[in-house]
């Protein structure tokens, strides 16, 4: 395997991994599958577009306003849809996942079109490529996207660990009832949660659009990060990395040296084996799953 | 099961007085229709048989055998290309095909009911999209390899001479396999396979308890359901005259779940009123999107998507017990006194 290949499976898995932080997050703590967390991501890149062009001289401003946004989608969906659902059969919480996922590329087709946008280009950006090593280059975005994805883990990695309201959140998804018994509101660290699972979605949509536009086909990039989550195990951060990297190298290496239409298939094909094999991922709880 | 029973049960079906009266209704309804209905109209008729079989292929698995599928999509393809691929290949004649996506679906409902025994809800769901993408994913590469740009192409299907290419010979071709699906449906539902699926649905570590062969029961709902959803592919196929893999998006599996949402969970009725419901959709908001500003004309279809998405998270919210839950409660305040309790 050359550098160059090493770098790319680098870059996609950063993506997964960036991406399926959110699935965990929800998971972990509600025990909830988010089916719309690809379509929530993509919002979450055309909210970019829309600040974007309202604040063309200023990318700070729109990018952390897209990102604010991208933190207050989370919580809006857990107040209007997903709150009514606490108590209710697993099945029915991921149905309207389903549902809002589908409402949201109506939504995002009927607010944005069908057209393809470049936010680089809106603020006047490049996207040059970087030259790593000999013969191994990256695009700036992309080596951003490298670089988010590991503060984002790092950052959630001290939240959950060390923050008043990391420990709640581990606490609720360790035993809802006995954290409520607490004294812990489970409305507002279930809220919490969403709005952060949307917010490190969204930067992984911003940092995408960057480096290759938006358009809504984009939400299929979440549905291929689900694998490397589940894989990992659903409800281990750490997993999301494991699982991301072995995804995005089985991918990689499909698209090399097969054929270049397996790269939406590959993820599943490994989730297939996994879910054969180990179904609670490699660091998932075992306990925990329903299983028969 | 012996036949016996099922022999018995069969001529049951029609029981009651009240119920041969409905039905011979609705017989001499659905063979005048087509005969009253415009074109377009009978087209949209003609949709709604086909989703009939593959919404009631899912109920059987999900309604009442309780196991969630996301593959209904990839079974659909999996029965049209099928007649692709034969028509194409060896120019196979309709009762070559169809027997044959038959074969395949129970072939794949196999494989798909596998992690069933395994894996519950959540899991299961999972590993059945999964599927989807295999079954799409081959399908696109057959496309690829034999280099057709739009998909293949499919004579309509011809028996003795005679081609079947009008709209009403269709209609009652569709209806007679609807009627075959509606009736397995019915029987299996009122057989012992139906009431060890219910069972299953209910609890299965009990089921097992109480002796029924939970891997066999589980296997045969992926089977009879993947088998009757993949002769409704192949119908598609030959009525559409024509197979694409892009028809068989992720967005057809979530209209087949939303038919049996939308008609209520655990009904053949239901099934039935889903499927007719989720066809008849997409025109409703397309009529309604004629009074809307200009603007949104020429986005008709996101128009459709966010409205489905709507009302399918309205009856999730509001109305888990779907369209048949409304019926019965109508049906319950104002004949509370001749029906008795609702069924």
């Amino acid at each position: 395997m050359s550098l160059q290949l090493v770098a790319n499976v680098i870059v996609l898995a950063s993506i997964y991994a960036l991406v399926s932080t959110g699935y965990v997050l929800i998971y972990r703590v509600s025990r909830v599958l988010n089916l719309a967390h690809g379509e929530l991501m993509m919002i979450g890149a055309y909210l970019l577009v829309s600040t974007a062009s309202l604040f063309n001289n200023d990318p700070v401003v729109a990018l952390a306003l897209a990102a604010i946004f991208g933190l207050v989608m989370g919580i809006v969906v857990y107040a209007v849809l997903m709150r009514w659902l606490t108590g209710e059969a697993v099945l029915a919480a991921v149905l309207i996942t389903i549902a809002l996922g589908i409402l949201l590329r109506g939504l995002s087709i009927l607010i944005w079109t069908s057209q393809q946008f470049y936010p680089a280009a809106t603020f006047g950006w490049k996207n040059p490529s970087v030259h790593l090593l000999p013969g191994v280059q990256v695009s700036a975005a992309s080596l951003a996207i490298v670089v988010l994805t590991i503060v984002v883990y790092v950052g959630l990695f001290v939240f959950l660990q060390f923050t008043r309201w990391g420990i709640r959140m581990r606490a609720a998804g360790q035993n809802p009832l006995l954290a409520e018994q607490r004294g812990i509101r489970l409305h507002a660290v279930y809220a919490f949660a969403w709005g952060l699972s949307t917010f490190t979605a969204s930067l992984a949509g911003m940092l995408l659009s960057l480096d290759s536009g938006v358009e809504y086909t984009m939400a299929t990039i979440g549905l291929k990060a689900f694998p490397a989550a589940l894989v990992g195990g659903l409800d281990s951060l750490l997993g999301a990395v494991i699982g991301a990297l072995i995804v995005a190298t089985a991918e990689i290496l499909a698209i090399q040296y097969v054929n270049p239409l397996l790269s939406d298939v590959v993820p599943f094909v490994v989730l297939l084996i996994v879910l054969a094999i180990r179904p609670w991922g490699l660091f998932g709880s075992r306990e925990q799953l329903d299983r028969v | 099961m012996n036949d016996q029973v099922a022999y018995t049960q069969d001529l049951a079906l029609l029981g009651t007085r009240s119920r041969r009266v409905r039905f011979a209704f609705a017989l001499v309804v659905m063979m005048v229709l087509p005969f009253i209905l415009k074109p377009f109209l009978l087209d949209l008729a003609n949709q709604v048989l086909l989703a009939v079989i593959g919404a009631l292929a899912l109920m059987l698995l999900t309604g009442f055998a309780g196991l969630i599928s996301l593959g209904t999509a990839g079974l659909l393809g999996a029965g049209a290309y099928t007649v692709g691929m034969l028509v194409r290949e060896i120019a196979a004649p309709f009762w070559v095909t169809l027997p044959a996506a038959a074969l395949l679906g129970a072939f794949l409902g196999l494989i798909f009911g596998l992690p069933s025994l395994r894996l519950r809800g959540l899991y299961l769901a999972i590993s059945t999209l999964g599927l989807h993408f295999i079954v799409v994913y081959l399908g696109g590469e057959y496309e690829a390899r034999e280099a057709l740009s739009t998909g293949v192409i499919i004579d309509s299907p011809s028996i003795g001479g005679f081609s079947l290419t009008s709209a009403i010979g269709w209609y009652f071709v569709l209806l007679a396999f609807a009627a075959l699906a509606l009736l397995i449906s019915v029987n299996l539902q009122r057989s012992r396979t139906g009431r060890a699926w219910r069972a299953l649905n209910a609890r299965d570590v009990v089921a097992g308890a109480l002796g029924i062969d939970v891997q066999r029961f589980k296997l045969l709902a992926f089977m009879v359901s993947s088998t009757m959803t993949a002769v409704a592919g192949a119908l598609f196929a030959y009525y559409r005259n024509f197979v694409s893999i892009d028809a068989f998006s992720l967005y057809l599996t979530v209209q087949y779940v939303a038919m049996i949402i939308i008609g209520g969970m655990g009904s053949i009725f239901g099934a039935l009123l889903g499927a007719g419901f989720v066809i008849l959709f997409p025109y409703a908001i397309e009529a309604a999107a004629a009074f809307l500003p200009a603007r949104f004309g020429n986005m008709v279809f996101a128009l459709d998507y966010a409205a489905f998405g709507v009302v399918m998270i309205l009856f999730l919210l509001l109305e888990p017990a779907g369209l048949i839950g409304i019926w019965r409660r109508i049906r319950h305040a104002f004949f509370s006194r001749r029906t008795g309790p609702a069924s």
